[in-house]
């Protein structure tokens, strides 16, 4: 058996080189394979003796860049598996499966089908011998061999896990992969004996099951994602930019989805079902002097009336502990629901960003590519009409031109003090427009609180802040585009501009808005002590009246009509208005902005064009284009102002579903209908991540002015779930003192406890500061070999450029190397960046020439030079490959190039 | 394995499942338009498609790759670029939305090397570039544009310095890039 057992890790030996031989990236991989194994050379060089006299059928139909890219798919296989391995249970065994994959593959395809000569198995002919031996002696198997054929099932498993990674035919893949699982099969069964057999089995079956579940899951999953088609429509006429706006749109619609789920569900309706009926009581009654104009037509404009006093406001909902049979705890459901309307919010965009992150891999920040990229991946293959590529072939020569001409002149600098000081010139009228704007919407908040005492006032004297608020929305970008005019950026850093300009503009705003309507607030808090008196003074008077007009009546009094009784201006209902008016303006001015810019636009143009002086398509109105930041922006927007408002006004979440529901429809109608494709077509990519971050700042700022609401103002007196109490959160002091066991609430006294929680803030902050230094270490490192990596590569242009300079020894190799230009070190160094430099084997770019001694040979002895003929006499590789290639077969390695 | 029966075997509709990156909804898609594809085709019925009628589909009408597209995935042994379904489905799970990068740069590599050598040489950045320009006069480069513009991707992308961008050379230079795998996508 010892011998056999010699005969196998031979055989693995000389297959493992043999298979890293096939490409210059498995250079990378022989330091890993070396730790493994510490075969002699002579393995090798038989290795390589018995690929190359196999190299010839092997691909012989497979095409040719396959055979040179294997390198690389190991090098993918290596890859991958290390991400199994978080997956998995093992990510040690799982990355030894990289190196290994091959031949478990190989050995499963020789077992099963000696006939079969095909190309994959010719690479494992060595083990073949073994393999069916282990066939035989399946039935007296040791405990080494059970291991090692579990070892064999667990790879083939991973094999088929993996196998669509592999760029070959279907043909081929469905081949090994019906191998791969008829071996599992098989053997899968003769694996762990009595007991533990049937657990095993058993195991197998669950496993596959779950397997299958997951698939129909997923399929079921992708499926249920609405508007496929329709983003597919638009993304194949106006490229991925414009596709990337709709994606965010019904990403935010799911989201939103689910806030509206948790508020209607958990508040909504429990209040309407289980809660006292409308008239009831008087937070749930329109007063008596509001009744006569309670079902006006304005009603739905300015949301007084009827709708002040329904479900939709914060007002509305009583304070009483629970409700309804269940017991339901209304006033905590509302506070728990506003808090987790943040908290899964939160989470939500931070754990999309995360993903956006990792999916977008590199960092596109350095231009080390700058053109190889233009090149290779600025064609969008989701193009799919003909207007738009042509429009794609036109930026991208003025990109190719453009790049062109800043290589070949850096640097072009005409009178840079005129742009310094136009550029500086921009900046402060821009500057004055934010300020004047912030002027503007508080004067008008200021003047909209006189006309709150006043009497008929007109449709403009009521509506006048939203309207203001968004013709500022409107009329801002467009004022910053033509000053941005002056700048005379390069359009994407002015896009960046001007992103960043209308983000202050709209923030500016808002948080003016929020400052004016916290002093509304504040006014109204004052106002409510006497109101508070006065309402008790009324109700007491009311009693004393009744037992003095009817001194007979012993009972109780009739109650009061709850519309006459006198209320406090319950502040909160005021802001849920407030935000609902902006909101509701907000989706009017967008879809008239839309019907009206783009619709009537292009209806004019398109139909005046055939009376007209001059080309309308053409010459000067032209089509719109789909403004992308814009609409971005809006949408962003008008998600904070949803999360600021959903804590008062609950309704408001339904009010949003809605409108992000028929803007899919309305705006995808819009862009197909009216927009022509943009003349530059921009890329997505890194921008969604952008937006995602201005959506978390947002989110961000508009958490602070609820907390702070919640946390530091009291409630009103006489409406919504809160009134009574000091502060909105006693609610859960409340909750934790009468419904949970008192141990509960001492528990909850130690944690609230300063001794407790200073500690925990300091471990926090601890945390951060070793997770920030962790990554800035990380950080270091990645900057460092990549500084490496250029080093090698200007060594390497030195050398070429005068080959003298370097050391003697270096030149004594490079005469005794064939084929020296077309094994470079710097290839093999990349290839270790790539991997993490994993191996410290190693190390690019430490100088001297030791080092590069090693680099080369060892490349040059894994690199069986796929390359045409060797011109210089063969170095201390040996005969190896020369004498099995019988001229240059197809995928045999690239015709005699021109050099 | 022809796969073009009306309808797919249910065994082979999940081995699909697995070796591609589609899921079940987008195979069954594939199937119905390449069905419709192959009853379209004039002459005796075959399981191939040629590649005049794959290119009448709107999702590789205005690529400029096209014809690159098709000769890649195709598996004819005539070289007409006429694909079978499978490798109607190769094409598909290379550009699906879940492919990996390394699918992708695989293919985008085949694609862009116009001669089959295995490399990106001179004259295949050339008809890359032509074909990224597009085809009129106004938007094609001039002569020495075009040779600064090779030039300036062989300095950045060749590494070994061989005058030409081998697979590794390229996928180093495509892994670094924010947009490939967003770009390089087919949706049915």
């Amino acid at each position: 058996e010892s011998a056999e057992e010699d005969k196998k890790t031979k055989g693995r030996g000389a297959k493992k080189p043999a298979a890293g031989k096939r490409g210059k990236a498995a250079a990378s991989e022989d330091g890993e394979d070396e730790d493994e194994d510490d075969e002699p050379p002579k393995g090798r060089r038989a290795a390589n003796k018995k690929k190359a006299a196999q190299a010839d059928e092997e691909d012989s139909d497979d095409d040719i860049p396959q055979r040179r890219c294997a390198g690389n798919r190991r090098r993918g296989k290596v890859r991958e598996s290390g991400r199994d391995g978080e997956n998995e249970k093992s990510g040690r065994k799982s990355r030894k499966g990289g190196n290994k994959k091959k031949d478990g593959k190989g050995k499963g395809k020789d077992k099963e089908n000696d006939k079969d000569s095909d190309k994959d198995e010719k690479k494992k002919k060595n083990s073949s011998g073994d393999d069916s031996k282990s066939d035989e002696e399946e039935e007296s198997m040791s405990e080494g061999e059970m291991a090692k054929l579990m070892e064999e099932v667990e790879e083939k498993k991973k094999l088929i896990a993996n196998i669509r990674n592999k760029p070959w035919r279907m043909r081929r893949r469905l081949k090994v992969l019906k191998e791969a699982q008829q071996f599992v099969d098989k053997f899968e069964g003769a694996l762990g004996k009595g007991k533990g057999r049937k657990l095993y089995a058993y195991k197998v079956m669950m496993m596959k099951k779950w397997i299958k579940f997951q698939r129909d899951f997923e399929n079921f999953r992708t499926s249920c994602i609405p508007w496929e088609r329709k983003i597919k429509e638009v993304e194949s006429h106006f490229g991925s930019s414009v596709a990337s706006y709709f994606i965010f749109l019904r990403w935010m619609y799911g989201m939103n989805l689910v806030l509206f789920s948790l508020t209607f569900g958990l508040v909504v309706i429990p209040e309407v079902l289980m809660g006292l009926p409308y008239g009831s009581i008087p937070r749930k009654t329109v007063p008596r002097d509001e009744q006569a104009t309670a079902m006006d037509y304005s009603v739905l404009m300015d949301f007084n009336g009827y709708c002040k006093y329904s479900v939709l406001f914060y007002g509305y909902y009583n304070n009483q502990r629970t409700i309804g049979l269940l017991k339901f705890r209304l006033p905590l459901s509302y506070l728990l629901v506003g808090i987790g309307t943040f908290g899964y919010s939160l989470m939500v965009v931070i754990r999309t960003m995360a993903k956006n992150a990792d999916v977008g891999g590199g960092d596109g920040e350095d231009n080390e590519f700058t053109f190889a990229w233009k090149m290779f991946t600025s064609w969008d293959y989701l193009i799919g009409n003909a207007e738009t590529a042509d429009n794609k072939y036109a930026s991208i020569t003025t990109s190719f031109k453009e790049s062109i001409v800043d290589e070949q002149e850096n640097q072009k600098d005409e009178n840079i003090h005129l742009r310094r000081f136009l550029r500086v010139l921009a900046n402060f009228l821009i500057t004055c427009t934010l300020g004047g704007s912030g002027y503007l919407i508080y004067f008008v908040v200021k003047r909209s609180q006189e006309f709150a005492n006043m009497d008929n006032l007109s449709w403009y004297e009521k509506n006048e802040l939203e309207i203001i608020m968004s013709l500022l929305g409107l009329v801002g970008p467009m004022l910053f585009e033509t000053i941005a005019e002056l700048e005379e950026y390069h359009p994407r850093i002015a896009l960046k501009w001007q992103l960043g300009r209308i983000f202050a503009l709209f923030l500016g705003n808002l948080y003016t808005f929020l400052l004016a309507l916290f002093d509304e607030v504040n006014s109204k808090l004052e106002e409510e002590d006497s109101i508070k008196n006065a309402s008790i003074w009324f109700v007491k008077e009311y009693y004393a009246n009744y037992s003095a007009n009817n001194p007979n009546d012993t009972g109780t009094p009739p109650p009061i009509d709850p519309a006459d009784i006198i209320r406090g201006p319950c502040w909160e209902t005021t802001v849920g208005i407030e935000f609902v008016k902006l909101t509701i303006s907000d989706i009017q001015v967008t879809y008239l902005t839309i019907l009206i810019g783009d619709f009537l636009r292009a209806l004019i143009v398109r139909f005046l064009n055939y009376c007209w002086c001059w080309d309308l398509e053409a010459g000067w109105p032209s089509y719109g284009e789909f403004d992308i930041s814009g609409n971005v922006l809006g949408l962003v927007f008008n998600q904070g102002m949803i999360w600021m408002g959903a804590f008062y006004a609950p309704g408001l979440l339904g009010i949003n579903v809605l409108r992000l529901l028929t803007s899919m429809y309305y705006q995808c109608w819009a862009v197909m209908a009216c927009n022509v494709p943009h003349e530059r077509v921009f890329k997505a990519s890194k921008s969604n991540n952008f937006y995602m971050g201005l959506l978390l700042l947002i989110l961000f700022l508009s958490l602070l002015p609820v907390v702070y609401t919640i946390m530091s103002l009291p409630p009103s007196f006489d409406c919504g779930p809160f009134s009574g109490k000091e502060r909105m959160f006693d609610v859960i002091m409340e909750t934790i003192d009468l419904d949970l066991p008192a141990f509960m609430g001492t528990l909850f006294g130690y944690v609230a406890n300063p001794g407790l929680i200073i500690p925990a803030v300091l471990l926090m902050v601890l945390a951060i500061y070793y997770l920030n230094s962790v990554s800035e270490a990380y950080k270091n490192a990645n900057m460092e070999l990549k500084k490496k990596m250029q080093m090698a590569r200007d060594e390497e242009k030195n050398r070429r450029n005068n080959k003298d300079s370097t050391n003697q020894v270096m030149k004594d190799l490079e005469d005794l190397l064939p084929n020296r230009a077309h094994a470079p070190p710097e290839n093999r160094a990349e290839k270790k960046h790539d991997q993490g430099g994993k191996s410290p084997k190693v190390k690019p770019g430490t100088a001297g020439g030791g080092v590069h001694l090693q680099k080369d040979v060892s490349l040059a002895s894994a690199n069986p030079s796929a390359r045409g003929p060797v011109t210089r006499a063969p170095g201390p590789r040996g005969p190896g490959p020369l004498p099995g290639q019988p001229g240059p077969g197809r995928g045999q390695g690239p015709p005699p190039r021109r050099q | 394995m022809g796969g073009t029966s009306s309808k797919l075997p249910k065994d082979l509709l999940s081995e699909y499942q697995e070796l591609t990156f589609l899921t079940k909804q987008e195979i069954l898609m594939a199937h119905k338009i390449f069905s419709e594809l192959q009853d379209r085709e004039n002459g005796p019925y075959s399981s191939r498609v040629s590649m005049e009628k794959v290119l009448t589909l709107p999702e590789l009408k205005s690529n400029p790759f096209r014809k690159r597209i098709c000769h890649v995935f195709s598996t004819s042994d005539m070289k007409d670029g006429s694909l079978s379904f499978e490798d109607f489905l190769d094409l598909l799970s290379a550009f699906s939305d879940s492919a990996t990068l390394e699918i992708k740069s695989h293919y985008a590599f085949r694609i862009f090397d116009f001669d089959d050598d295995g490399t990106l040489d001179a004259r295949d950045l050339e008809k890359l570039v032509n074909s990224l320009t597009g085809e009129t006069d106004d938007t094609r480069l001039t002569a020495e544009e075009m040779r600064q513009l090779i030039s300036n991707i062989l300095e950045e992308s060749d590494i070994d310095k061989d005058g030409t961008v081998n697979l590794s050379e390229f996928q180093h230079v495509i892994s670094r890039s924010p947009d490939f795998v967003s770009s390089f996508k087919i949706v049915l």
